[in-house]
Parts: structure tokens; sequence; C-alpha cells
């Protein structure tokens, strides 16, 4: 055994690359309150102060600062610090805290782009070597599009593509390099290798041959990087601070190799926690250490920074890395996974002030210690920082050592991960029916031409059986585009260190989206129990509607229009999942819009749900704002009802509430808030966001943005600081359903 | 049986109105006109949507999960429930039932015999004691006390657990005099579990505006969160729990 190993239970994750064998065999369940948690300490203010004026001088300026030549790599540049004394976890994506590296292996324009924007200039020479000599993802897309890929994309019927930068959501298995240390895990790949020698060399040999070289040369790099901190991690962590260190640097690997839209973390508190536990019983450790040594990694996690174009940021509200820390949930045995850690994790809203990442996912049974449901209860409260997911839903699919990449989109951690394909905007499928196939915004022929419908009033009949054939038609165009994408991902800006933390044989997902689903359900709800006229211009295009009568809304718990909604998920699946995928995935699909909801909505024509052309979508799977009418649970109620086994990469809903609608008293507010999640999950909803604040505080937000630098608030799937959203979105997010009946 | 209610609105995610989570039903029709009223449009009985208690039951069961994990329940609001008290004690006994928790929020002011067979399944009422001077009462609500009191009295008797409101309006309902009053005679209630002190607002204001009806206390400000202290203090000084 291991010596960095002693005190451990034994099992077979010391024979096999089992992280989750040595938790199971290992952890400690916890089932108390908060009252054992530590407060920062003086090195943890004083790191943090000047952590904040870096993030202040970033506000002003943008970017504090970014690398104009040298494309980023684990060993790119030499090694940078705050303060070197005082932090107990170290490591920068590049030489400097928030300096930007850049990633040009996804696509030089973007990195050009980006640069430009924020007044720096690529490196002639550096250009020169990524339009000359060196491919980049982004050109290999453009080789293989077809014209009707280019046109869709142009139209923003299928949007947000990875198709210029890296992919995101792939999490590494990030606590091996800790568990194991890096010459193990080179030793198991080299072993892979050799296993790879087959009798017939086909093309997925040699893929799969090349990928395994290109890991082991990955954990090479990942021990050298670490050596510039003066840290060997070629074996095993020995105590909980190397733990830590480990496993950031297992992270931090990845975000200097790639700038995916989502670089989530994974599930990492439990595993740490056995290494605090193992220090605190031999007294190496107190708890106001071991506290300190989760704030100082939070800090470093809050510091990831990806250089990003202004219309990204403006598309994803800020500045977001979907650094996504998965909390809590139950075991298989019925133990639960929460443990100290849990509550130090969430602790840091406090101790470190709210804060949009890392992102925390707490992974909601309705079986969870009470104590622990209560801290996070109040945490939402008080910090509006926390998003839940439904475990007792995904344990079923996904076992209990999966975690949750980007927003909303789980994966069983090492043994799976996903070709992202961001979204269908489904609300613009329907109008393309009634058109014909034409564009509502410029009357270009997009999708083949078929016959317009040409009544005064939409008849339910024909509208859904010709939006069937624009789906059927969308989906496969869909698939093909999310093919040619990660076929030259794999090919041009594969992740190498991140698929060294995987098993050799993985689950692929490819998993499409949609946006605009209460807007359709909605519209077809209309045409079928309204009336529905349309508005045509001269060219015959229709570019408006005007609804007679009242019809039910998605968000009231009215079986008649959550029905629509619910097949609409279901069929739009089902027409995906006949298509043929890359690299044999399993297709799946999410309801989940980022904060695209308002950018969606300004791509889009009015529609026959009575919503005029510009105006935002819902987020995610939400109702359209105003339209719920029957309070809160009424608009939860519905949304439960959406299929997670038609949507396995996950269905977003966003919730905002004014403290006193939860209760008169704190106490009472934290009952029903738990209330509220127990219900909803109960009833399989999938994953809610839990804002609450008064509409006064955003208010002043939005005059006052020096007032507010940490104020967080939950968007779709992930947080954002308040004061970096746009105008705009600041807006939607004021006019979005607030719940503030009392 | 299929007794027909008349209900204004639903609140699916009430969290005042009760312990827990609570579905509040707003029936329609009020025999008070309170001028701090801010559900006007719950007063005319004529209005509303129709309903049976099948068909109310069958949208209630929707929300039970809720109700049970945060123990909550049904609170029956109005307008004043108890003008509808076949309906109402029809759509108790079904909750009951089933299980679930029923709160009602009422005046008071209200037939008591009609009121029986509805408060025979009611856990918990919401009573809302406008003033304990019958002066103030008649000028706030247009009615007289006695029929309130008594009311109350009823619910000692059966040992209904209550709680009571009392909306203070700065120059109407802050008279300190008046609140000891109440105070002395409320903390003679076993029965009662708390004194809700609620702070009087305008945010039906505009109601009135669009419903037509004269609103009188446009100028008067809501009291500034010291009084509202006060005020709960002199109900505390006499064992009674407020907040």
């Amino acid at each position: 055994m291991q010596e960095q190993w002693n005190g451990f239970q034994k099992g077979t994750w010391m024979e096999e690359i089992d992280v989750r064998d040595f938790i199971q065999k290992n952890y400690t369940p916890y089932e108390g309150n908060d009252t054992f948690l530590a407060g920062p300490t003086e090195r943890t203010k004083t790191l943090w102060e000047d952590v904040l004026k870096l993030m202040e001088e970033e506000r002003k300026k943008g970017v504090l600062d970014a690398e104009t030549k040298v494309p980023s790599t684990m060993v790119s540049h030499e090694a940078g610090y705050i303060n070197k004394d005082l932090e107990q976890i170290v490591g920068f994506q590049t030489d400097k805290p928030l300096k930007r590296g850049i990633m040009p292996f996804g696509g030089y324009r973007v990195v050009k782009k980006a640069l430009e924007s924020h007044g720096y200039e690529l490196d002639p020479d550096t250009l020169r070597v990524f339009t000359e000599y060196r491919k980049t993802h982004n050109n290999g897309v453009f080789d293989a599009y077809s014209d009707e890929m280019r046109k869709a994309r142009h139209s923003g019927i299928i949007t947000g593509l990875p198709d210029s930068y890296g992919r995101g959501r792939i999490i590494g298995d990030y606590r091996r390099v800790a568990l194991y240390g890096v010459d193990r895990l080179i030793a198991g790949k080299e072993l892979q290798m050799r296993n790879l020698d087959l009798p017939k060399y086909e093309s997925s040999v040699i893929t799969a041959r090349e990928e395994t070289s290109e890991q082991v040369r990955a954990l090479k790099r990942l021990k050298e990087m670490a050596l510039k901190y003066g840290i060997d991690i070629s074996l095993p962590a020995s105590n909980a601070k190397e733990a830590f260190q480990w496993t950031y640097f297992g992270f931090l690997a990845a975000t200097k190799e790639q700038d995916g839209a989502a670089m989530s973390l994974g599930r990492v508190g439990t595993f740490l926690d056995i290494y605090i536990e193992r220090d605190l019983k031999s007294r190496l450790l107190t708890e106001e250490q071991a506290q300190e040594l989760m704030d100082h990694f939070v800090m470093k996690l809050r510091m990831i920074r990806f250089l990003r174009t202004p219309d990204y940021d403006q598309l994803f509200s800020g500045d977001p890395t979907w650094v996504t820390e998965s909390i809590g949930g139950m075991g298989m045995d019925g133990r639960t996974l929460v443990t100290k850690n849990s509550f130090r994790m969430l602790h840091t809203l406090y101790n470190l002030g709210p804060a949009p990442e890392p992102n925390m996912t707490v992974l909601w049974s309705t079986r969870l210690p009470r104590g622990f449901k209560e801290f996070c209860a109040k945490a939402s409260i008080d910090t509006s920082s926390i998003q839940y997911e439904n475990d007792d839903l995904m344990r079923r699919y996904w076992g209990d050592d999966y975690a949750i990449a980007c927003c909303v989109s789980a994966m069983r951690i090492g043994k799976q991960m996903q070709f992202f394909g961001a979204r269908a905007n489904l609300a613009k499928a329907l109008l393309y029916t009634i058109n014909g196939g034409r564009d509502e915004k410029t009357g270009e022929q997009i999708a083949p031409e078929f016959a317009p419908i040409t009544s005064e009033y939409l008849e339910y009949d024909e509208l859904t059986r010709k939006f069937d054939r624009v789906l059927e038609w969308l989906s496969r165009l869909y698939i093909n585009t999310l093919n040619v994408i990660h076929f030259m991902h794999d090919k041009y800006n594969y992740e190498s260190l991140q698929m060294a933390l995987h098993d050799q044989e993985i689950l692929r997902t490819e998993a499409g989206g949609i946006a605009g689903l209460s807007v359709v359900a909605d519209a077809l709800s209309a045409v079928k129990y309204a009336k529905v006229k349309v508005i045509r211009d001269e060219t015959g295009l229709a570019v408006d509607y005007e609804v007679e009568g009242e019809y039910p809304a998605f968000g009231n718990n009215d079986e008649r229009v959550d029905a629509i909604a619910y097949n609409v998920v279901k069929r739009f699946m089902e027409k995906l999942q006949k298509q043929t995928p890359y690299r044999g995935a399993m297709i799946t699909m999410s309801v989940l819009t980022i904060t695209s909801n308002v950018v969606y909505g300004k791509k889009t024509g009015s529609t026959p749900d009575g919503r005029k052309a510009g105006e935002p979508f819902a987020p995610g799977a939400n109702p359209m704002h105003g339209r719920d009418t029957k309070g809160a649970i009424a608009s939860l109620s519905s949304v439960a009802k959406l299929p997670y086994a038609y949507s396995l990469d996950g269905i977003s809903y966003t919730f905002s509430i004014i403290p006193r609608a939860l209760g008169k008293l704190r106490d009472e507010r934290i009952n029903n808030l738990i209330g509220i999640m127990d219900g909803y999950f109960h009833e399989e909803g999938h994953h809610i966001n839990i804002n609450v604040f008064d509409k006064e505080t955003l208010l002043d937000a939005m005059d006052h943005p020096e007032k507010y630098p940490q104020l967080t608030i939950r968007v779709s799937g992930y947080a954002v600081n308040f004061v970096k959203l746009t105008r705009e979105q600041q807006l939607d997010v004021i006019h979005r359903t607030f719940h503030e009946k009392f | 049986m299929n007794t027909i209610g008349r209900i204004h609105s639903v609140e699916t995610c009430g969290t005042v109105d009760g312990p827990g989570i609570r579905y509040v039903v707003f029936l329609q029709g009020c025999p008070l006109h309170c001028q701090y009223c801010h559900n006007p449009d719950t007063w005319d009985r004529t209005k509303g949507k129709a309903v049976t208690v099948p068909e109310l039951m069958e949208e209630i069961v929707k929300y039970r999960s809720y109700m049970q994990f945060s123990g909550g329940g049904v609170t029956v609001s109005g307008g004043e429930p108890l003008l509808q008290p076949e309906f109402l004690s029809e759509l108790f006994r079904a909750l009951k039932a089933e299980g679930i928790h029923t709160a009602l929020d009422t005046s008071g002011y209200a037939s008591l015999e009609a009121a029986k067979p509805a408060l025979a399944n009611t856990d918990l009422v919401l009573l809302d004691i406008k003033s304990y001077n019958p002066d103030v009462f008649k000028l706030v609500t247009g009615a007289p006390l006695a029929p309130v009191l008594e009311f109350a009295s009823y619910l000692r008797e059966q040992n209904i657990p209550m709680w009571v409101r009392f909306v203070l309006i700065p120059g109407l309902t802050d008279q300190e005099e008046d609140i000891r009053k109440m105070a002395v005679y409320l903390s003679g209630f076993p029965n009662l579990q708390k004194v809700d002190v609620l702070p009087f607002h305008k945010m039906g204001e505009f109601k009135w505006d669009q419903l037509g009806y004269e609103y009188h206390l446009r100028e008067v400000p809501p009291p500034p969160a010291r009084i509202t202290c006060q005020v709960r203090d002199i109900f505390k000084s006499y064992g009674l729990k407020t907040h």
C-alpha cells in the first residue's frame, strides 16, 4: 500500500482507477447542521481583499491583462501568484492573476477578434502560424459545412454552436490526480496503449491509439506544470492540503488547454472531505484550517478566465466559465453523500461573499439530511448563488458518482463525455412552418421550399402536421451539423488532458437542445383554444398574428397546454434519435437557453402566442412571463411535467421570488423554500435556479453598479454578476416573472 | 351535494395565510367594505367563476406534495368565505377526507349558525379583528363588532386554533388604549396561537380606482416600522405571541 494512503479503508480502488469505490469505502456522511463552520482566517481576508481589488480593476477595464503571443498550454507560462506567502492553493492559467490566455486551436479568428475588442493585437508571428501552418477546429468545420448548415447558422434557427472555440462540457476526473498521483495514471494509460495493439488497425483503433498517446503526453505535461510551482505530483497526495492542490492542478491544466464554454469541476467536495477528516483525526488540521483550504481553493476557481468576444459576453451575460461543482446527493446504498465539506463549499458564499463561480449545484433529494437542506435554503435566501438539481431523478440514470457539466448536463465522472450541441430555435421552426421554410425576418428561403399556410386563421391540424415535417428537416440538419463540429474538434482541438482523466471506454452523448419551448406550447394552445389570425406582408410572408379570445398558457398547471409542451419535447427528441450521431454517441436533448433567450427573441419574428417580434423568450423551460397567473407552485408544476426521459441533458427552470413572498419570518422562509424544492423534485422537476431578492435591489444595482460588485443572480443554469449584464438583460431579469404575491 | 361556489382566484404559493405552503382559494363576495381592503374586487358576490367542490378538489390535490413537505394545506380566503357557508363546509369536509390541513381566513362577521358545519372541519382560523373599539370597527368596516366577538367566543369554546390578524392603520386603528383593550381581551383565549400585526399598505389602491370606488385612505401613509414594533410589543407584554 502506498504510504500516502495510510489510514484509508482498503478496496478495489487500490488496484483499479476507481474513485467512487474510494469514496464509498472512506467518506463520513454528515447529518448535522452548520454550527461547526469557521469564519475566514486573517490570511483569507487579506488575500481576498487583494483579489477584489484586481476584480474591480478588471470590471472597469473589461479585461485586466491578456497574452498576445504564446498560445496557452499547460506549460506555456511560468508560475503566477497574488501573494505567495498567503496563498494556500496556488496556480493560475497564465503567469499573472486574471491575465487571459489565448487558445487559437479552436479558431484563431475568435482570438484575434477578442483581443482587438479589448485593445490588444495578436502577435503577427502567432497569427501566421495559425493561418499558414496550423489548421484550427474552426477551419475544419467550415471546410465541411454544407450550404444549408451555413444558412441555418446564419438565420439563427440553430445557434450557439461550438464551431469557433472549445466545445467544453467535458469533466476530467480531477480527483484521480490527488488519489493516485500522475505516475500511476500514466502507467494506466500506457497499459491501455499496449491493449490497443489489436489484430486489425481500423480507423477507430488508430484514433484510439493516437488519442491515448496524446493523453500520456498530456499527463507528463501536467507534472511539468506543477513543477513550475515547485510541486511534484507524481505520487498521491498525502494530506488535505495536497489533495486540494493536486485536484486543483488537474482542473487548472484543463483550463490552460481548453476554453470550452463550460469548464466544469465535477464533484470534488466529498472526495476532499475524506482527506480533511483524516487530518482532523490526527490533529494535523483544525476546522479553521480546513475552511481556509476550501476558501483559497474557491478563490482560485473564482479567478478562472477566458478571452471572449463582446458578442459572446452579450449572449451569455458577463463572463461565465461554468466551473460547476456538484454538491450533496444521496448514495445508492441510502447514505447521504453530504459531508462537512458540502457545508464548507457553500460557506465560502459567506466567507468570501456571493459569487457566480464556482457554479454551486446542489444535488437535491427529498431524503437529504434536514440540517443540510436548511443550510442550502438559508444560503439561497442570503446569496441567490445556488442551483438545485434532482438527485433522486438523475441517480436512476447516472448512479451516484455523476456531476453536472455546465448547467444541467449530468455525466458519470471519468466515464462519460458530451458532444455539446447548443440549441435549435423551435419558435422559429414554427414560423418556418407557416412561411413555407422562409425566414420571417428576411424572407430568405432557409428550409427546403414547401407549401406555406395560406389561410386567414391558423388551423391546428394543418399547423401541427406541417410543423412535424419542419422538425423532421431540422433534426436531420442539426445532428449532421453537430457531427461535423465534433469530428473536427476531435481532430484539431482534442482535450487530451481531460480525456486522460477518463476511462478508456466511455459513454459519449451528443446533446441537442431546444429554445422557445413555452412560446411554441402557447402558440399551439392559442391556435387550438382561441383563434389566431395571420397578418401577411405584400410578399405573402406571415409577419404578425392577432390572438382572438383566451387560451390556456403554459405555467398554470393546465393539462390542456402542458400536454402540448410535453409532446413538443418528446416529438423533437424522437426525431433527433432517428439521426446518425458521430462516434456512436447517445443522442440527448436539453431545454435550456443559457441567457440567450434575449438574443433568440431579438432574432425571431412575432409568434402566434401573441409575443411580438424581438421580445425575449422565456429562459429555459420557463413559462412566458406574466402568463402564469396561479402563482409559483402552479408554474413549477407545469415545468415538472416536462419529461426528463426525453430530455436527458436537462430541463432548466429559473425561479425568482421576493423574500416576503416566502413567508414572514426567516424560519418560515427557510421551511417554505425547502417545501418548494421537496415538492418540485418529488414531482420530478429536474432543475431549479433559486433567486431571492427584491425588485428594488435590482433597480438600484442598475443605477449604482459600484455598490453591488458581488450581487449574484441565478439565470438559466448558472449564475452571473448582475452588474455585468447588459442593460437589456438586466431589464429582462427584472420583467421576468417575479413571484411576489403575499 | 354539488353546491356551486363562486371563486375570485387562486394562489398556489401562499406562504403567509397559515403554516407552510398553501393553496389559497379567494371566494367571491364580502358583507364588509373595509376602508383598507386590498381586494375590493372580491366584494361583489355575483361575480367570480362558478366551481363545484369536486372540480376544485381535482385541482387542489395536484399540490399535495408541496403541502406535505412544507406542513402546509389549503386556506380559504376572500372576500368573506362565510358568505358561502355550504360550499365552504363541503370543501373542508372533502379536504379533511384527503387529510389536508384547512385554514379559514375570515372577518368573523357572518352567521355563526351557518358557519358551524364548516368550522367542524377547520384546523385553523385566521380571524381578522379590525379594532376592539366598536366605534372604530364600525368606521372601518361599516358593520358592528359584536358578531365578530361572538364568533371568537365560539372558536374558544370549540378549541379551534386561531391566529388573530390586526391591520395597523395610522390615525384609525392605532390608538394605544384600543390596542391594549384588545390585548387584554385576547389574552383570555387559550386557543389563540399568535397575533399578526400587519402594517397597512396601499397595494390595493389601484383596484379601488379601477372599480370606480372612492378610496378614503389615499392620504394615509403606511405606519413606520418603529410604530409597528411598538404595537407588537404591547401584545407581547400581555403574554401574546406576535410578530
